[in-house]
């Protein structure tokens, strides 16, 4: 099946970043769910370059 | 003129919001300058070049929110902060307003859309590349909107997609329209039986525009990324998006759209187009069109016939008759370009362009060098026609303000017009400036009233030549459907009644621009 079907499907997305994305898609009726994303780590790169280190990333 | 400021930690709120509240601030009565900022580096970098810097923000970080003003006195300043605060708190309780829950993660947000297809990336890009795999990895097709992701990552992510059956639109992706959902910078355009690919995201928007307003429409539009088609890549997604067109059954046409393709990518799709049973239409600007042609597809000159061709075939029509149709319509360009000429002062011959959309941009440049010759950029198709300082014009020049060097620490000049306002007062003051070319792209994502941007500007810049004597030619075009949320009728009249001149296409508003400045004799 091509792109496992992603045009027999119903489209629905999941936004992370810009709300105004998410807002255009609720305007045309289509279902999207907004993540409440900030940068991991406390936006830290020492940190997160360990965290993902961690978790084999 | 004090500064004052607060940073708040662990506050996070995107740029586009942050953009609303710092303008809100602006706008404020006695205000000199004032701002509201996450804590990056280059946020930083900006706020010390306006001496907006304090001590306590330079140890701040990613998600420290940091708001800070520029006035006369103290009250004002104060009244800046609980301004700020205000608006933020607006601004947050309308994220939640619907009442919907905001999972934390994917897999938050997979449990409460389980069947979710696509994933929507628009982070920092130092972020975006490990939640774009996050999402691969969950089954989603990606839509990654973010920039400044290494190629490396973007192979990696094209690679996994390729293997799982998943879509990576992007990096640097800025729309597509899958099963009629507008993604990002899309337009609103009828479903309809012509399917595109495309490595350029306003080359994308233009020809669907053109498609939805000649009456036919889209059955997809997958976007790749403009580095998808550039040897590194190897048009990893560009092809897969083909065959997935191919395969469809609501795809009657299929539309090519890029900047030249690496050599070898070019062979490399062309070898897949001439394996394809639906007639393909292809745009390739500054690229061969004989490989195409060789494969069995439609070379088409510029965006505005590809769109033509594609429309005529998608309804059982020869596109014979096209260049006829647009050879009529030339010479009325030539005619209205002769009447805007003769009202130009002595020493009155160049264009400056300014764009906001990154095709258009080239667009105009190769229609510049084929009747005039080579025109000045920060990124020219002549590389002895480099623009030295890009924020000064020289003779011809044409700018693209969505360039990384434009856009670090704002949003989008499709969005945000304080740049592009800036410079065409700029460039009317210059006594050689004869023509300011823009492009207004409208749909989602974009600026909702950009007739009540460009107009004050557009005014001023007529004004302040007339007031020396000279007359300038403001000619835009407008990249956008009638069904958009910004109402092109509307923003038509807006920018008539500025001043300006307004063309249906870039293709058709640089023609006109050529004719004027040949007249002229700027070269």
């Amino acid at each position: 099946m091509i792109l496992n079907g992603l045009f027999e499907k119903e489209f629905k997305a999941i936004n992370i970043g810009l709300v105004s994305f998410k807002e255009a898609l609720d305007d045309a009726e289509y279902q999207c769910v907004q993540v409440d994303w900030s940068p991991p780590a406390g936006g830290d790169a020492d940190v997160l370059a360990a965290l993902k280190a961690l978790s084999g990333m | 003129m004090a500064v004052k400021g607060i940073s708040k930690t662990g506050e996070y709120y995107d740029s586009v919001s942050l953009m609303l509240v710092a303008r809100a601030l602006t706008e404020m009565e006695g205000v000199e300058d004032a701002t509201v900022v996450m804590g990056t580096e280059e946020n930083k970098q900006i706020l010390e070049a306006s001496d907006m810097l304090l001590d306590e923000f330079k140890n701040a970080a990613d998600t420290d929110l940091l708001i800070v003003g520029k006035a006369a006195d103290e009250a004002k300043l104060d009244e800046i902060i609980a301004k700020a605060e205000e608006l933020l708190i607006e601004s947050k309780n309308k994220k939640s307003a619907a009442g919907e829950h905001m999972p934390k993660s994917i897999e938050g947000a997979l449990d409460q859309v389980p069947d979710a297809t696509v994933l929507i990336v628009s982070v920092a890009g130092r972020y975006a590349g490990d939640v774009a795999m996050d999402g691969l990895k969950k089954g989603l097709h990606v839509m990654l909107f973010s920039d400044n992701i290494s190629i490396e990552k973007e192979k990696e992510l094209k690679e996994y997609g390729r293997e799982k059956g998943l879509l990576v639109m992007g990096p640097d992706c800025g729309t597509a329209i899958i099963n009629g959902a507008p993604l990002c910078f899309a337009n609103v355009v009828d479903r309809g039986n012509i399917g595109l690919v495309a490595a350029s995201g306003t080359g994308l928007q233009e020809i669907s525009c053109i498609i939805g307003n000649q009456g036919a429409g889209i059955s997809q539009a997958i976007g790749t990324g403009g580095r998808d088609v550039k040897k590194d890549i190897g048009g990893i997604m560009f092809i897969e998006g083909i065959k997935a067109l191919e395969a469809d059954e609501a795809t009657e046409v299929i539309v090519l759209v890029s900047k030249p393709p690496a050599p070898e990518v070019l062979e490399k799709v062309a070898g897949v187009v001439k394996e394809l049973k639906k007639p393909v239409v292809a745009i390739l600007i500054g690229g061969d069109p004989e490989v195409m042609n060789a494969a069995g597809a439609k070379a088409a000159r510029d965006l505005e016939r590809a769109g033509l061709i594609a429309v005529a075939l998608s309804k059982g029509q020869s596109p014979e008759g096209i260049p006829a149709i647009l050879e009529a319509r030339k010479e009325e360009i030539v005619k209205q370009a002769a009447e805007e000429a003769a009202k130009m002062a002595e020493g009155q011959k160049y264009l400056r362009g300014l764009f906001s959309g990154g095709t258009l941009c080239d667009e105009t440049q190769l229609m510049f060098k084929e009747d005039i010759g080579p025109v000045y950029s920060p990124a020219p198709i002549d590389p002895d026609f480099k623009l030295d300082d890009i924020w000064k014009s020289k003779e011809n020049t044409v700018v693209d303000l969505g360039e990384d060097e434009f856009t670090v620490g704002r949003p989008h000049p499709m969005i945000d017009f304080l740049l592009r306002k800036k410079r065409i007062v700029e460039e009317a003051n210059d006594p050689e400036t004869a023509v300011i070319l823009l492009d207004v792209v409208l749909g989602y994502g974009s600026n909702m009233e950009p007739g009540k941007e460009l107009g004050p500007p557009i005014r001023e810049a007529k004004e302040l030549a007339a007031a020396a004597g000279r007359h300038i030619a403001i000619v835009c075009s407008i990249t956008g459907t009638y069904k958009d949320p910004q109402n092109r009728e509307q923003v038509e009249q807006e920018l008539k009644d500025a001043g300006a001149i307004v063309m249906p296409t870039n293709a058709a508003a640089s023609l006109l621009t050529v004719e004027i400045i040949k007249i002229l004799g700027g070269k």
